[in-house]
This record gives C-alpha cells, structure tokens and sequence, in this order.
C-alpha cells in the first residue's frame, strides 16, 4: 500500500492525494446538505462548466512552471474568438459552410499562437519581466479587441457550431472531451518531452539551464506561443459555447485561473507544478460553485469560497510541512 | 547629475520618454500645455497615485500586491457604514477610519503570508478574491449614494480662470496625493524602517541574519500599502460622489504596471517614487494626449499597451534576475 502510494504520488505529483481527500469531503459534505448534488444533471452543469476555466488555466500553467506568467489569457482567448468571428462573417455569418470554420479555427490559432511567440520573444530576448510584458499584451489586447468591436457583442454563428459547445459524443460532453484532450497533450508535453523538462529546468535556475547547454530563450518563446495556442482553443469553445463573442467575456477568470494553478501545488516562483492535481483543483472549485448554487448562493460567495478555500490548502501545507520537517528530525 | 543617471538609469530614461511626448503633444495640440489640461491631468490621476504609492513599498520589500483596489471597495463600503453609526463624521474622522480599514485589510495580508510562509502573490490572489467576493454577497452588488456632505463636497484648493474662460482647479485629493508621496518618499528614503525594507525585498536571508525583523517589515509594507488603499479608496469616492462596490476592480492590474514601469523591481530591492510617478504619468499623458489628437476612445488601451510593450523592450527591466531572488521567501 505505502509502496503504491510513492508511486503513485511519484507519477503524479504529492498533492494528488491530498487534494482527492479535500474533492472527497467537498462531495459528501454537498450531497448530505442537498438532495440534489449527486444528481446526473448536476453533474452535467459541472462537466461544461470546467473545460473553460480549464483549457485558460492550462494557458497560464506551462508559464506560470517556468516561473513566468501570462496575464493576458483572456483576452488572448476573445482576440482569437473574433478572429474566428471575423472569418465566418467574411463567409456568410450564419450560413458559413463548415470549411469556413476549418479556416476561421485556423486563423485563430494563428493569431493565438502570434500573440504568444511576441510576448514569448521580449520575454527571452530583451529579458523583461514577464508579468509586465503580459500585462502590457493584456493592455493592447484588450484595447485592440475594444477598438474593433466597439465593446459591442458580436453573434449569430452557423447552427453546426452548436454541438461543439453543448453537444455529446457517447454521453460525454464534447467541451469536456476537448479539455480532457488538451490536459492530456499538457501532462504528456511538460512529463515526457524534452520541452517539458526545460520548462521545469528555466523554472528552477534559468542561468543553471542557459549554462548545461538549453537554448533557454528558444524554449521560453516556445513557451508563450504554446500558452497563445491554448487560448485560441479556450476562445473558440468560448464563441462555441455563449454563441457570442464579447472582449471582456471571463475576465474575472484571469485570477481565478492563477488561484487554480496555486491551489494545484503549482509553485509560484516556477520549477514545480503538474497538471492532474491542477485539473483536480479545478473540478474542486467547479463543484465547490455548483454546491453553493444549488444551495441558493450565488457566483460572488463561490469567489469568495475560492478564495479562503486557497488560504485554507496553503495554511494546511504549512501544518503539513512543519510535521513533516518535525517528524524527519526525529528520525 | 551624472549619478543621477546611474543610480536610476530606468527612471532617467522615463523622463526622458516623458518630456519628448510632452513636447511632441504641446506642439501637436494647443489644449495640452493649458493650465486646465494639466491640473486636470493631476485629479484625475490622484487615485491611481495614492494607491501607487503603497503598492511601490510592497514592491520594494520584495512582495507583490493584486488584492489593494478590491479592499479600496471594501473600505469604501465599511466607512459608509463607519460613518452612519457615528452620525456623520468629518475628513479627520474620515481619514481615520478609512487608513485604519485599509491597514487592517493590509495586516490580513501580511499575517497570513508572515506566520504561514505563503507567498504574497499566493495570498494576495486568495485575499482578491475573498474580499470581492464577500463585499459582492453580502452587498448583493447594491450602489449607495447617501454619502454624508462633507465627503461628496468638492474641496478646491486653488482655482484660477483661463483667458477662454475656463476654469483650472486644484482639488482635495490632489493633496492627499501629493501628502501620500512625500510620506513615502520620507519612509523609504530616509528612516532606517525604509532601508530595511530595500535590504529585505534584495535579500530576505541576508536580512534576517543581520538582524531585521521580517514580520515587521511585512507588516510594515503590506499595512502601508493597505492604509493607501483605504485613502485612495476615500478619494475615490469624494470624486464620483457614490460608492459601487464592483468600480474599482481590475484597476490593480494598471496600477501594478505603471509602477513596475517606473523601474520599481517585481522581486524586490530597487524602485523610487519618483519612477512610480513618472511611470503612471506616462500612460496618464498619453491617454491625455490621445485624446486631444481626437483619436477614438476606443483605440486609447491599445496604445497604452503598445507604448508600455515599446517602452519594456527598449529598457533592462531583467527578469533573470526574479527567479533567484523570490526564492528566498518560502
């Protein structure tokens, strides 16, 4: 059991365990206060609930390791639902044939991934901070997206991209099916590959990894064009999903996607940090929301519970560490 | 001079950056150089000031502040309260209690990131949200309007009329900034608390091996950022005459790039005040001076973004640098 348990938090990181524990509590505590937690629709409203606040936390997860970050997710994700916007209405708006979308996903991907790889490259290569290099790409971003949509709502998409966002393949919800993808790329990409391991070496010691023969400033870009590229996918299930496109849409998100990854045992200063205890931190909040929902609170006391929720787990690590340290001296 | 330009190489360079744009604007736009665009320039960006004031000494002492506008809103609400209670009140009262809120905000900060080694960013972020969540729940989003008189009436500190007939005016919160800058410059510049917190946001071991005390220097930092909050928080709501619980958030995130453009260290040891002035008078001047261009309203953040993206590319604002820097505060 004890071997198994290593091994298992070898694999997958220490706070698996612990934060499968907290999932656990969180569940039996909503189910016995209403009768209508462990239900199948719940469930449901829960599983296309995530994969939003899901693929923009993988987006800031793979900077945030490499001891970065990238605040302008969000607005990331609109310039590439607008994109995407844009490229349908070029076709015919709702009568877009479905190739349209191919080239409209396409150009948003592009646009993503070039929003990316620029804040990428003044990271690496001028070595600016990066919390004020995405901050400054937030700025514009958003001012961009203001500027050619005129804060104004954009809708009225073909009728095919409606199973994206709400439809189901085997009862499985597709929003879910594409993050559970995209995790999937995530974890395989930061754990098996050479990129992954550079990511966690730049989050550790940048100038260490620059001197053991890594094109650090290679990587950090790819880095940055990588975050872009999950944007782009955020924002076009967002435009699947709302069938409109609004700069500004999820913008409180930003913060809660950085509480997440914290909440997920990633480190703030980069090096440490996996992606299934993130993606269990996210079904945590996501049905932390649901259950005071379904308690008649509303989405300001969820934030709220996000909130002490994340002061309680880092307050619990610490409990946590001081045993540990405590116990390991004695031995 | 010369160290001048060596001491604060970032700063001299914003200067520099500053006076060419406004040069550039006061021959593009007669209305630039005008007494009444420039004091108007100071009121409208008292607030930001204030608030950047406080976030630069959290910079300094090597942490990171995102919840200071969000516990502005709180204050602002609470003081509503604060003041109802006690039948009225006046400034003197009013600047008691809204410091005294937003240093208690600061203390809750700089509590839980002292007695459980918690990173400020981590804190912070978990504090934003608790604060603006609890504020929206419990207000229900509700907007109050029936502020006592003496906090919505305008208080004009000088005033003088323009050969066109308008009017340029200096207003109360323009000296609470300038109050609040001087008292920061004063603290970090010239009393030894100032200089540990240099030392502290530099090197925390080192710090603490020559002998600082590291929970006061956090209290001191996130406390001081807290008071600014509440006062800036005060002002705000003397300016729109009404508080709205949800006006205020998003705008940390400005203010935090103003400031770390004004050369102040995100990881700690090095930033001035003047750099934080200058850094959020730049994108205050080209906002201004956009406007005045009559170019859309809509286009202003945008270039606001690029000029800052312009301006960190030319600079050396390193990043290196943080990694090994932050690593010290577990």
């Amino acid at each position: 059991m004890r071997a198994s348990i290593a091994r298992l938090n070898r694999s997958l990181g220490s706070e698996v365990l612990g934060l499968f524990a907290f999932l656990l509590v969180v569940v039996i505590v909503f189910a016995l206060a209403t009768p209508q937690f462990l239900t199948l629709a719940n469930f449901g409203s829960i599983a296309f609930q995530v994969p939003e606040l899901g693929l923009l936390t993988l987006a800031m997860l793979m900077p945030i390791i490499s001891g970065g970050f990238n605040l302008a997710i969000i607005y990331t994700a609109n310039i590439c639902g607008l994109t995407l916007a844009w490229v349908l209405f070029q076709f015919g708006g709702p009568d877009a044939p479905l190739w349209a979308f191919a080239v409209g996903g396409a150009a948003a991907l592009a646009v993503g991934a070039l929003a990316g790889c620029i804040m990428g490259l003044v990271v690496a290569y001028i070595g600016a901070h990066p919390i004020l290099v995405s901050l400054a790409m937030m700025i514009f971003l958003r001012g961009l997206g203001e500027f050619l949509t005129r804060g104004s709502d954009i809708s009225g998409f073909p009728a095919f991209l409606q199973p994206i966002g709400h439809g189901f393949i085997l009862g499985i919800p597709i929003p879910l099916l594409i993050f559970a993808a995209a995790a999937l790329i995530w974890h395989v990409l930061l754990s098996r590959t050479r990129h992954g391991f550079s990511v966690y070496m730049i989050g550790s010691n940048m100038k260490a990894t620059g001197y053991s023969g890594i094109h650090t400033k290679r990587t950090l870009t790819l880095i940055y064009t990588l975050s872009g590229l999950m944007c782009a996918v955020a924002g076009i299930l967002m435009l699947t999903r709302f069938n409109s496109v609004r700069v500004g849409h999820g913008e409180a998100l930003l913060l809660v996607t950085v509480l997440a990854c914290f909440l997920g045992g990633v480190d703030p200063f980069g090096g440490f940090g996996r992606v299934v205890p993130v993606v269990l931190a996210l079904i945590i909040l996501q049905v932390l929301s649901s259950g005071l929902n379904l308690l008649g609170a509303n989405q300001h006391l969820s934030t709220a519970v996000w909130g002490l929720f994340l002061i309680a787990v880092m307050i619990l690590r610490w409990v946590a560490g001081k045993v540990g340290t405590f116990n390991s001296g004695k031995g | 001079m010369g160290r001048f330009i060596r001491d604060y190489p970032t700063e001299f360079r914003l200067a520099i950056v500053l006076v060419a744009l406004c040069v550039f604007l006061s021959l593009a736009s007669d209305s630039f150089l005008t007494l009444g665009n420039l004091t108007s320039l100071l009121n409208n960006n008292s607030v930001n000031l204030i608030w950047a004031a406080g976030l630069l000494v959290v910079l300094i002492a090597g942490g990171i502040d995102i919840s200071f506008a969000v516990a502005a809103s709180v204050v602002q609400y609470v003081a509503v309260y604060v003041f109802s209670a006690i039948g009225g009140g006046n400034w003197a009262i009013g600047f008691l209690v809204a410091g005294g809120l937003g240093l208690a905000l600061g203390f809750v900060n700089a509590a839980l990131i002292h007695l459980f080694r918690i990173t400020s960013i981590v804190v912070t972020i978990a504090t934003f949200n608790a604060f603006f969540g609890l504020l929206m729940f419990i207000t229900s989003g509700k907007y109050l309007y029936n502020l006592p008189d003496w906090w919505t009436g305008r208080v004009i500190l000088f005033e003088q009329q323009a050969a066109d007939g308008t009017w340029a005016e200096l207003t109360l919160p323009v000296a609470v900034m300038a109050v609040a800058l001087v008292a920061t410059w004063v603290l970090i510049r010239y009393t030894t608390t100032g200089r540990q917190l240099y030392a502290f946001g530099d090197n925390p071991e080192g710090a603490r091996r020559v002998g600082i005390n590291i929970g006061r220097m956090q209290f001191i930092a996130f406390g001081w950022c807290g008071m600014m909050a509440g006062i800036a928080g005060l002002m705000q709501a003397h300016i729109v005459q009404e508080v709205v619980p949800n006006a205020l958030i998003g705008r940390e995130l400005d203010v935090l790039a103003a400031v770390v453009l004004g050369g102040a260290r995100l990881g700690g040891g090095r930033g001035s005040v003047l750099g934080c002035v200058l850094g959020v008078l730049l994108v205050a001047v080209t906002q201004n001076g956009l406007n005045l261009l009559g170019i859309s309203p809509f286009a202003f953040k945008m270039v606001v973004g690029a000029i800052i993206l312009i301006a960190i590319s030319t600079s050396n604002l390193k990043f290196g640098a943080i990694a090994g820097i932050g690593r010290g505060r577990h």
